[in-house]
């Protein structure tokens, strides 16, 4: 029953939104080590706090954007495109 | 009149009701009437019901105790219409003609419920009973006969509830509660400009000024409120009455209960808001506690305020000989109004001093003062009181008040710290939530100082309770004073402990009237402060919602809605059986019976078959980067293909997993479409548009899914070439300029048309794709030119026998292209693309992989789908795969089947033994494709 301001479409509730893991993960190289790979694809931070995640506006304009805001309070503090 | 104790219209009772409009309504299969305005609750006890139903553990009679969303007895089996709700609360239904009540939780009716011996076993049966007498050996053995015997409604399994709607709405402010304070702060909002909602849970606002006497800005207080409630609507406000804010999610989200009274909408009763607020008031009130005394649980002990509100708003005297037992002020009001309306009153106030005794004397009511009630009498309802001094008073009604509990869970929703009053004995609202103002007597005071007048009451009386006798806490969970002392007893004295052991405010009242009281005990029992015992948690719903009113209108075939082919009539008239795949509604054959599989696999290798193949997704991706994308989400790699061509390619998830499969076309240098697997699309486009968004310059690659704008009919088998000519597309059809897996434009019927070589089915076969709505006329063309019609079953055969895979059939979350035998790419690319370096992790690397293969059973008897094959270690049998397509082949005329085993491609040739469900089968492992592996009618 969250509430998050979209960059393009204003404020919408939550369930227009789909979660897309943690913001600022780059894809590695194709010689990257096993492990480096993994932590890409399987590690989660799953933070307590200030977190930046990747939602994308999937029933709404169908972007992809950054969402920063607090896993314990709900506060949202920023949401920016994916794409500058 | 309606009903016995119905006072008549002289008088200014029964504000709430319209005495000419009667409804007719049956509880336990008598017939009573009622008025328009009453709740069930009102209209029952005008008609003199005073025994509603049983109690959950000992089956005790029960009695309506209060006149709101707190009650903690007065849940009944209600039907009405189309609706059956077997937990209602009577006290919060409207009435309404035809209902059908009963009492719930009683064998027979509650006046003779063949189960009431259970009380006088109670000693026997105390808190933790269960847990401690039913262990051994299993408490599965008893479940059945516990459960017959306790619990509330039974739900009718046959009883179909129509789905609700589901509303939403945005406003400036939202205020819960149409009290005075409810109703000033809506106005003063209004009057700024803002959109405000105001929502009540009664069916008229004013809250107390309904049936306390006030006076507000020199008006008698229901005037007052009738009057600001026509500047409320001047005003714009938008009202909502006979709805129950049930609950404060994050960024001030406040869902909403309506309850169906026309006008509304409401198919089962009810109905379910979302509100997103700017800001908050909580105007909730306060409710009233009981008082502990032995047997306060009998019909005839009731609410002191509850009394009043039935009396002034529904005109409905609840008994004629009143003891009012109260811990404060507000309870002499009542006994003044039960005089007014001819009921004789005497008050038994527990302080030795109140200064409200003298004028309730002067008006000849008999006041105790410093006494209180030690006990109810009667047998199965109130027949008297006897009180601590010893006295014995006559009575067919106890009205009760132990002070005053303010109302804040829905405070409490949204993250609020209460905090310990003692001037009141309750909590109250302690740090400030942001954007949620709670206002008048839900914060705890009614003084402008913030002081709680001598209305509120103080501490619970506890002499009673303490004499070891029964003293009911919890009426809905029937949990007694001694159940809070056996729980202290046995070091359950946490109030989260105490909560789950004793059950007590574990009802669908959750303990709104017994809170208090409870952990006024457990604070005494443990030698605590009430402030240091704590309390549990506030959870949402403030009042029990059904889950059918939750699902709204994801019910039945909304659930999932089925998609459906342009061409589906046409199908229809062909005799096709249908069937769902997915979401999909499709053909599977066209005949009576499943039989009809095999003549259609002939036609498609003998003749010529027509299959509607609209489904199949048409994604156009566009744009000077429009190859580059798709090289990145494809396998395969697609830049190298020529326009005017296709290729088959593979789409890899992340985890190096087949994501999909597909035949992408490119039109043009710049323009691609993917056909991907039909049930596929949705997860494609936005796979696509993900890495679209991720890797790729917006303005250089655009992606648009017209699947729906496209319908397909694939024209398949050795003559399929005349029939396609026979359409006139306009295009040239030769081998030559039109072979294998490439594509022409054409037109049909003056629309343009693509005509793309391409085959699911191991024959010649011309894709033919038109604007969906000519679909029909391309169906019938096809037909008339002699094209038999298939339906998915038979393709699914055809498929099979040239070893063809269905993505997420033939395949699993850990099949890589490599287990399926397309190596290529991994050998040879070096640049990126979606799953690249999944291929190259130890497991993906590693012996043992499952990988596909062809089955060919041992005998005439096809191997069932997901059956697996096994081999001994260790004395035991271990699965090494499954079977994941099987099927008799009429063009071969045997069995085919498609497998996942362990090593799969090293043990071609090897016999295997396969299990499933107990029965054996053999089979050989062999190449996947059965029928014409060079390919050769392909190009006949």
């Amino acid at each position: 029953m969250q509430k998050f301001p979209c960059p393009f479409c204003g404020p919408r509730a939550d369930r227009e939104f789909r979660y897309g893991g943690d913001a600022g993960k780059l894809r590695p190289p194709r010689d990257c080590t096993d492990a480096e790979w993994a932590r890409y694809r399987y590690q989660r931070a799953n933070g307590k706090g200030v977190t930046h995640e990747l939602w994308l506006h999937a029933d709404g304009c169908g972007r992809w954007i950054e969402i920063e805001r607090d896993t314990m309070t709900h506060e949202v503090f920023a949401t920016r495109s994916l794409v500058p | 009149m309606s009903g016995p104790q119905r006072i008549d219209s002289s008088g200014a009772y029964g504000s709430g009701i319209d005495r000419a409009q009667r409804i007719d309504f049956s509880f336990d299969g008598e017939p009573m009437s009622g008025f328009a305005g009453d709740t069930v609750a009102a209209a029952l006890l005008a008609n003199g019901v005073r025994l509603i139903g049983r109690s959950f553990k000992y089956h005790r009679p029960r009695g309506i105790f209060t006149a709101g969303g707190e009650e903690p007895n007065a849940i009944v089996d209600l039907r009405h219409a189309q609706r059956h709700d077997p937990n209602a609360r009577a006290t919060l239904e409207p009435l309404q003609h035809g209902m059908t009540i009963r009492s719930t939780h009683a064998r027979g009716t509650a006046q003779r419920d063949t189960f009431s011996f259970v009380d006088r076993f109670a000693r026997f049966i105390p808190a933790g009973f269960y847990y401690k007498t039913f262990m051994w050996p299993r408490f599965r053995l008893y479940e059945g006969m516990i459960r017959a015997l306790a619990g509330i409604g039974r739900v009718d399994a046959s009883s179909r509830a129509p789905g609700s709607r589901q509303q939403f709405l945005n406003v400036d402010r939202c205020v819960i509660g149409g009290g005075p304070a409810g109703i000033a702060a809506a106005l003063a909002a209004a009057r700024a400009g803002k959109k405000v909602l105001l929502v009540d849970d009664h069916a008229q606002l004013g809250g107390s000024l309904r049936w306390r006497s006030a006076r507000i800005d020199d008006l008698e207080g229901i005037g007052w409120s009738a009057a600001r409630e026509r500047d409320l609507r001047a005003a714009g406000v938008h009202i909502m009455t006979q709805t129950t804010a049930v609950g404060l999610y994050d960024h001030n989200a406040v869902v909403l209960l309506e309850k169906g009274l026309p006008p509304t909408k409401c198919a089962n009763g009810e109905c379910l808001w979302q509100v997103r607020a700017q800001d908050i008031v909580l105007a909730s009130g306060a409710i009233e506690r009981p008082l502990l005394f032995e047997n306060n649980d009998k019909p005839g002990v009731m609410l002191a305020d509850a009394v009043l509100r039935y009396l002034r708003i529904y005109a409905v005297r609840c008994g004629e000989r009143v003891v009012v037992a109260t811990s404060n002020d507000s309870a002499y009001g009542v006994a003044h109004e039960l005089t007014a309306a001819g009921a004789q009153c005497v008050v038994v106030d527990m302080r030795g001093h109140s200064d409200l005794a003298a004028t309730a004397r002067a008006a000849g009511i008999d006041v105790r003062l410093g006494d209180s009630i030690d006990s109810a009498l009667g047998r199965t309802q109130v027949e008297g009181a006897r009180l601590k001094s010893g006295a014995t008073l006559a009575a067919d009604l106890i009205a009760v008040s132990g002070g005053w509990t303010p109302l804040i869970h829905l405070y409490c929703h949204a993250r609020g710290k209460p905090r310990w009053d003692d001037r009141i004995a309750a909590l109250v609202p302690g740090s400030d939530v942001p954007g949620l103002q709670v206002v008048g007597s839900a914060k705890g005071a009614d003084t402008a100082d913030d002081t709680p007048s001598a209305s509120w009451g103080g501490a619970p009386d506890l002499w009673a309770a303490s004499a070891r006798r029964r003293v009911w806490v919890d009426l809905q969970h029937d949990v007694t004073t001694k159940d809070i002392e056996l729980a202290v007893r046995e070091n359950f004295a946490s109030v989260e402990h105490l909560k789950r052991y004793t059950t007590l405010g574990m009802a669908t009242d959750q303990g709104k009237t017994s809170n208090v009281n409870g952990l006024a005990i457990l604070a005494a029992q443990t030698g605590r402060g009430i402030d240091a015992v704590g309390v549990t948690t506030f959870r949402p719903p403030f009042v029990p919602v059904s889950m059918a009113t939750i699902a709204a209108k994801s019910l039945g075939e909304l659930q999932s809605p089925v998609r459906r082919l342009a061409a589906e009539n046409v199908h229809r008239e062909e005799g096709a059986h249908f069937r769902e795949y997915g979401d999909l509604l499709r053909p599977a054959w066209y005949g009576l019976d499943a039989s009809a599989i095999a003549r259609e696999c002939g036609h498609a290798r003998n003749g010529v078959a027509v299959f509607d193949a609209s489904s199949l997704g048409k994604i156009e991706v566009i744009g000077p980067q429009a190859a580059a994308l798709l090289d990145f989400i494809f396998y395969t790699r697609i830049s190298t293909l020529a326009p005017g061509r296709l290729r088959y390619g593979l789409a890899l998830a992340e985890s190096g997993a087949i994501f999909d499969d597909g035949v992408v076309l490119r039109l043009a240098p710049e323009h691609f479409v993917v056909s991907c697997s039909s049930g596929h699309v949705a997860a494609m486009v936005a796979h696509l548009e993900e890495w679209r968004q991720d890797r790729f310059d917006l303005a250089h690659v655009f992606i648009h899914d017209a699947s729906a704008h496209w319908a397909t009919i694939a024209v398949s088998g050795p003559q399929s070439k005349h029939v396609v000519a026979s359409l006139d597309p306009g295009a040239p059809l030769d081998d030559e300029q039109l072979p294998h897996m490439a594509a022409r434009i054409g037109t049909f019927a003056g629309r343009p048309a693509r005509i793309a070589r391409v085959s699911f089915t191991g024959e010649r076969c011309y894709e033919i794709a038109v604007p969906a709505r000519l679909a029909a006329d391309l169906w019938r063309k096809a037909r008339a030119a002699g094209a038999e019609p298939i339906g998915v079953e038979a393709l699914g055969v055809l498929r099979a026998e040239k070893g063809y895979i269905f993505v997420g059939q033939d395949t699993d979350s850990e099949t890589m292209p490599h287990d399926i035998g397309v190596n290529g790419p991994r050998d040879k690319r070096r640049d990126a693309f979606v799953g690249d370096r999944s291929l190259f992790t130890p497991f993906a690397s590693r012996t043992g992989r499952r990988q596909l293969v062809g089955i060919a059973a041992s005998g005439n008897q096809p191997i069932p789908v997901g059956a697996h094959p096994v081999e001994q270690a260790n004395d035991k049998l271990r699965s090494i795969g499954y079977v994941t397509s099987s099927c008799w082949s009429p063009a071969l005329g045997r069995p085919v089947a498609l497998g996942l085993v362990e090593d799969g491609r090293n043990r071609l040739g090897e016999e295997l033994q396969f299990e499933y469900l107990g029965t054996r089968y053999s089979g050989t492992l062999v190449e996947s494709c059965f029928l014409d592996p060079t390919g050769a009618r392909l190009h006949a």
